[in-house]
């Protein structure tokens, strides 16, 4: 004789459940909210369903028969041509037509193993360093390894030495050039900048001064100067006569730019040490190369990492400007293959291409950085 | 007795010692840097004087005076220090800076809105509008700057129609593919009055806040000034722009048989370049709002919705205020950024100070030292300008010291 009888559970209304409960509380929660959701709908309606059908649903494929590791894959009978790709969406055919000057620029045909062993040796270097990880001598190999990397590297690319045909460096262009800028770039700028980050935190005055004064000029004005300065003015500082290679002219210019930035990026690292670390490495009489190489750096360094690779990525984009002093990079490749009168007229196809290529690059390169904040932010978790 | 106690010490100190001393090593490294990079100056200089010689390039700032001799792009620069190709080096210079400013100028404008904007965007609890922020970020933030320029560049002067078929906007502003047509207003005797009274009334509404914002702190009582505000800066040049009789008119454009006559024409080149800097500026600026606002307790906006503020007070009341201490900092590094990468207009042929004076100039007198030493000098007195800007910024947002 049950008093009270247990109610069954009634369904929770329809618009606590699922997708409308999802809808409601992250699209329409509000009147303004509502509005604000349906204009960005319309922003997508009108901006993505026009740039998929220039990209893809009316684009022209029709590349002819193209072999990919050795499967012969046929897309048309012919290759189209100028004339009948279209001019309402985009001409794959043509970015097809000029892959190799995108990649390699004007580096002879017959050698194009080279710049490809040269990624194939970076990607090498890459698992390498990740297999030694737990290897006991692993600072050994890594060392050797860096100091081999860009010499054997530049043999492969630039020839001669009796050993391969000489290619000059004003016949690279394209990813290569892009690839070859920003490495150098990096690898000669961060030794500088780590002297001239401890230059400016040094106590010697003179020292420090000149150290402030470099990079505080080099912060302070554009990128575009200092490579005008390489270019033009560079030669004259040096003995007459000694009109020297364009790109080495340009990766001196960068390469001096981007160690002010490094200065920087380390600096903000050697100002987080505690004064403690400092005071216990001279206490137990450590010189001050040893304390600074032992001590400071290994820690500094440590926390400026994720700072490291964003100033790399900056570094990364910035090697587009070369074109401006007449270097053929990646994309100066687009105005310069969009003046062949077989291809007029197809710059924006070209933009389009340099453009995904370039915003993978630097968007892993971002997410890896982003990755490295992560996991050197262990400290301060709450 | 001390005094020989010290000698002694002195005298007996060895050759080794004196090696180890930190004071001797200090003096010994900054004299040995010093020596090093006036040898290495000297050496550069000397260098530079012996083939600036042997080249037969000519010294100094004479080149200035001459005959500029080559057309410039027609914008601001150029009308406002009335160029033509008699006109000399110097003047390309002005033109030059000019142009920098200007670009730098609206840039910084469009971009802080368009950051700010993007930045509140991306926390917003509506999902689509946040990942629609986010996914401009990430598309902006990681496509080359020179890249976005080139590539709106090109579909502006690809997509905009023929002179001839120019869009028109009710027959006052017109666009093709030359660029965008405005009325060009022409001030007459006394539009200088009206300026001075906009200024007179932002001055006075600067004193009124002061003046209520005092009572407000004083006695508790709020008074709403906004109306009196408009009325001050927008009423009181209204007011001396009727009395003078309206000193003010404006040219249109008009479509002739070829071309546009008239107006004011803004060229593509220089609607390429501003929004393709303030596109990529502003997702730097949306990153730097967005991390002011994070950094922002929770508590804060608890405590003001405890006290009873309504949304929009605890938003401006207390939580901008904090979260622009953070953010306003890289904001203005962002500006400094945007000022420096306009001269890779150098690319499209906007005449700023590195395309007409770094580029044309250069590459016809040859100066390059002189040339670019002036350019890297503007640059300087710029950075200079806006690190003293931050300075002052950061002194008055500090948290007052109790």
């Amino acid at each position: 004789m049950a008093v009270n009888e247990l109610q069954s559970t009634r369904k929770p209304p329809i618009f606590q459940i699922g997708a409308i409960l999802w809808l409601r509380t992250n699209l329409f929660s509000s009147w303004v909210n509502g509005l604000l959701t349906l204009a960005s709908l319309y922003l997508l309606y009108i901006s993505i369903p026009p740039l998929l059908d220039w990209m893809v649903l009316s684009a022209n494929f029709n590349f002819g028969t193209v072999n990919i590791l050795g499967f012969e894959i046929k897309f048309s009978e012919v290759m189209a041509d100028n004339q009948n790709c279209g001019r309402e969406a985009a001409c794959w055919p043509y970015i097809y037509e000029k892959l190799y000057m995108y990649i390699y620029g004007f580096y002879p045909r017959e050698e194009s193993w080279r710049p490809d062993t040269v990624y194939g040796l970076t990607a090498l270097l890459f698992v390498i360093v990740r297999l030694v990880r737990n290897y006991k001598y692993k600072n050994r190999v890594i060392l050797s390894l860096i100091v081999a990397y860009p010499i054997v590297s530049y043999i492969l690319l630039a020839g001669g030495f009796g050993l391969l045909p000489v290619v000059e460096t004003h016949r690279w262009g394209g990813l290569l050039l892009t690839l070859v800028i920003a490495s150098v770039g990096i690898i000669v700028s961060f030794p500088i900048g780590v002297v001239l980050a401890l230059g400016r935190r040094s106590d010697l005055r003179v020292i420090k001064l000149f150290s402030t004064l470099f990079i505080e000029f080099i912060r302070a004005v554009p990128l575009i100067t200092i490579l005008f300065m390489a270019s033009f003015v560079l030669p004259l500082f040096l003995e007459s006569g000694n009109n020297f290679d364009k790109l080495l002219r340009a990766l001196i210019g960068i390469a001096l730019f981007q160690a002010a930035y490094f200065a920087e990026v380390v600096r903000g690292g050697l100002q987080a040490i505690p004064k403690g670390q400092y005071e216990a490495a001279d206490a137990i009489g450590l010189s001050y190369l040893q304390k600074n190489a032992l001590i400071i750096l290994p820690q500094a360094l440590k926390i400026s990492i994720p700072n490291i690779v964003g100033s790399s990525i900056s570094l990364f984009k910035d090697t587009t400007l070369v074109l401006i002093i007449g270097l053929m990079d990646m994309l100066a490749m687009v105005n310069m293959t969009s003046q062949d009168p077989y291809w007029l007229g197809r710059e924006t196809e070209g933009y389009v291409f340099v453009t995904m290529v370039m915003w993978v690059i630097l968007y892993s390169m971002s997410r890896y950085s982003r990755k490295l904040e992560i996991r050197f932010n262990t400290e301060n978790k709450n | 007795m001390k005094q020989q106690n010290i000698l002694s010490q002195v005298k007996s100190l060895t050759f080794r010692e004196i090696l180890y001393n930190n004071e001797v090593r200090a003096f010994f490294f900054q004299v040995a840097t010093f020596l090093l990079i006036f040898g290495l100056f000297y050496t550069i200089i000397g260098n530079l004087f012996d083939n600036i010689e042997a080249r037969g390039i000519h010294t100094g700032f004479s080149f200035l005076k001459n005959r500029a001799g080559f057309d410039i792009l027609p914008f601001l620069g150029n009308y406002l220090q009335d160029y033509t190709p008699e006109s000399s080096n110097l003047t390309v210079f002005y033109v030059g800076l000019i142009n920098t400013l200007v670009v730098a100028f609206i840039g910084i404008i469009i971009t802080t809105f368009l950051g700010l904007f993007i930045g509140i965007a991306r926390l917003s609890n509506n999902y689509l509008i946040a990942k629609l922020a986010g996914g401009y970020i990430e598309l902006f933030r990681n496509v080359p700057v020179l890249l976005q320029i080139f590539f709106w560049y090109n579909i502006f002067i690809n997509i905009f129609p023929h002179p001839k078929k120019s869009l028109s906007f009710f027959d006052v502003v017109f666009l093709n593919q030359r660029g965008l047509y405005l009325p060009k207003p022409i001030l007459e005797n006394g539009f200088l009055l009206v300026i001075i009274a906009f200024v007179v009334g932002i001055i006075l509404t600067v004193f009124m806040k002061r003046y209520f914002n005092k009572k407000h702190d004083e006695t508790g009582v709020h008074t709403r000034t906004l109306g009196y505000s408009t009325l001050l800066i927008l009423g009181l040049p209204a007011v001396f722009f009727l009395l003078l009789g309206s000193p003010l008119h404006f040219d249109f454009a008009v479509l002739g048989k070829f071309n546009l006559n008239g107006g004011m024409q803004i060229v593509p080149e220089f609607i390429a370049l501003t929004f393709a800097l303030s596109v990529y500026t502003a997702t730097y600026i949306a990153e730097a709002i967005r991390s002011g606002i994070e950094a922002v307790d929770k508590g804060q906006k608890e405590a003001a919705a405890a006290i009873g503020l309504t949304q929009t007070q605890s938003l401006k009341l207390i939580v901008m205020p904090q979260a622009l201490r953070v953010a306003i900092p890289p904001t203005i590094n962002q500006y400094l950024n945007l000022t420096k990468n306009s001269s890779l207009a150098t690319a499209i042929g906007y005449p700023e100070l590195m395309s007409s004076f770094g580029g044309t100039v250069l590459n016809q007198v040859g100066q390059a030292v002189e040339i670019l030493g002036m350019a890297m000098l503007v640059y300087l007195v710029i950075s200079l300008c806006i690190s003293l800007l931050l300075n002052f910024v950061n002194k008055r947002m500090a948290i007052p010291e109790r």
